[in-house]
């Protein structure tokens, strides 16, 4: 397995594309089940906001191996317009594109941890990271 | 001029050939054809060759290079067997024309280099242009294939329907099975659907919320949606994510959610008595009379 990869957002069907990648990343750190299916929901929301917001953008994932514990490191990277207002998108609902709203909060409630970091008219860094239990 | 070089190449003809094979074999290795054995490669690259000469004297060009093309996406090589092969021709030629010339100043050289390009180019553009395109009607007709199956709706029963879906749901399939959804209501008539997405790999919000959209057309004409088939981890997943479901019937299986069907729809399955027994009972009571 490599350490590390990366998938490029462009289209649509690179949504997929990451999802597979984080799945088998994730089969193969030893994640259970559920553990998986919640990564590849969590990479498909982060995918997903970059093709609806940020047009283009990039998903690395990082295995993380040290001596006590296993995870993957998920960074979505974009270019974008970036977020006004941090708060605001972490609420429960609240959307832009006529969605559910439950996207970014979800993604904190799926994975352990939970980063972003956001510039306006720079882009949105969004980091997150599941541990094996 | 350029009918003169034509002449040196096509006179020299043999030399070339074997000048290029050599190069060409030498390739072989790096450009992703090395898994292909070594009497195979040289057949093609044989043919290959007579297909450039054949070209470049102008003779039923293009059948000969469809055929040529055909055969290569047929065995599965690489599009970079074709360029590379070419691109290795066009060096081996204008080496050889040059070293037969007399005179070597810079307009000679263009002229070979130039004239070596017109033959070749139009045999990169042809090759090119069939293999892309071979690929391209592959894509295009396997998008079709997709489409297909994508949003089904089986009819069980009088009044029950079932849509099963396999697969990843992306915008497009998600307004299909919105469309066929509520055709398909309307056409059998259904009192009930059951939505069975045990094959749907990722429920996220997006996916979530098209299932939540069709459910809510559903019901305004007059239907009622039961979404079957939530394993465990997408129900997981669901809650995580904060997607509200309540106002959506939701089963586990396809089986429970057609029970739940029957019931709404006033019925239920009996099983029936065995035959024999029937028979039986049947005889004894004429006996009985």
């Amino acid at each position: 397995m490599k350490p590390q990869s990366g998938v490029i957002i462009r289209k649509e069907w690179d949504i997929v594309g990451a999802r597979q990648v984080a799945r088998e990343m994730a089969r193969e750190l030893k994640f259970g089940v559920v553990d998986q299916a919640r990564i590849a929901t969590a990479v498909s929301e982060l995918a997903r906001n970059i093709y609806l917001y940020a047009n283009e953008g990039q998903i690395l994932f990082n295995a993380i191996q040290s001596v006590n514990k296993t995870g993957l490191c998920v960074k979505a990277v974009d270019t974008g317009p970036g977020i006004n207002d941090i708060s605001e998108v972490m609420q429960d609902g609240y959307s832009t594109s006529g969605g559910l709203g439950a996207g970014l909060p979800g993604v904190k409630r799926l994975m352990d941890e939970f980063d972003i970091k956001t510039e306006i008219g720079i882009g949105t860094t969004i980091t997150a990271t599941k541990w094996v239990r | 001029m350029d009918s003169s070089f034509k002449k040196i190449a096509i006179e020299n003809s043999d030399t070339i050939v074997q000048m290029w094979l050599k190069e060409i074999s030498s390739l072989k290795d790096v450009n992703y054809t090395s898994t292909i054995s070594n009497d195979l490669y040289q057949n093609a690259s044989r043919e290959f060759a007579d297909v450039i000469f054949t070209s470049i004297r102008g003779q039923g060009s293009t059948d000969a290079l469809e055929a040529f093309s055909e055969k290569i996406i047929n065995l599965g090589w690489p599009l970079s067997y074709i360029t590379d092969g070419l691109q290795v021709f066009r060096r081996v030629t204008t080496k050889f024309i040059l070293s037969k010339h007399d005179q070597l100043d810079t307009e000679a050289f263009s002229e070979v280099l130039e004239s070596v390009d017109h033959w070749v180019e139009p045999i990169i553009r042809q090759l090119v242009n069939d293999y892309t395109g071979n690929w391209e009607n592959i894509v295009s007709l396997q998008r079709v294939a997709l489409q297909e199956l994508s949003a089904p709706l089986i009819p069980v029963m009088e009044g029950i329907t079932i849509m099963p879906l396999i697969g990843t749901i992306d915008t497009e399939r998600a307004k299909l099975i919105m469309e066929n959804l509520l055709q398909g209501v309307i056409r059998y008539n259904s009192e009930v659907v059951l939505i069975d997405i045990t094959g749907v790999p990722v429920v996220d919000t997006m996916v979530a919320h098209h299932l939540i959209q069709a459910a809510e057309a559903v019901r305004l004409i007059g239907a009622k949606c039961i979404l079957v088939g939530i394993r465990p981890e997408i129900a997981q997943t669901i809650v995580n994510l904060g997607i509200d479901l309540s106002n959506f019937p939701t089963k586990s299986s396809l089986k429970k959610g057609f029970t739940a069907a029957l019931e709404i729809t006033n019925r239920e399955i009996i099983d029936r008595e065995p035959k024999e027994e029937n028979i039986e009972s049947l005889i004894k009571s004429i006996r009985g009379e």
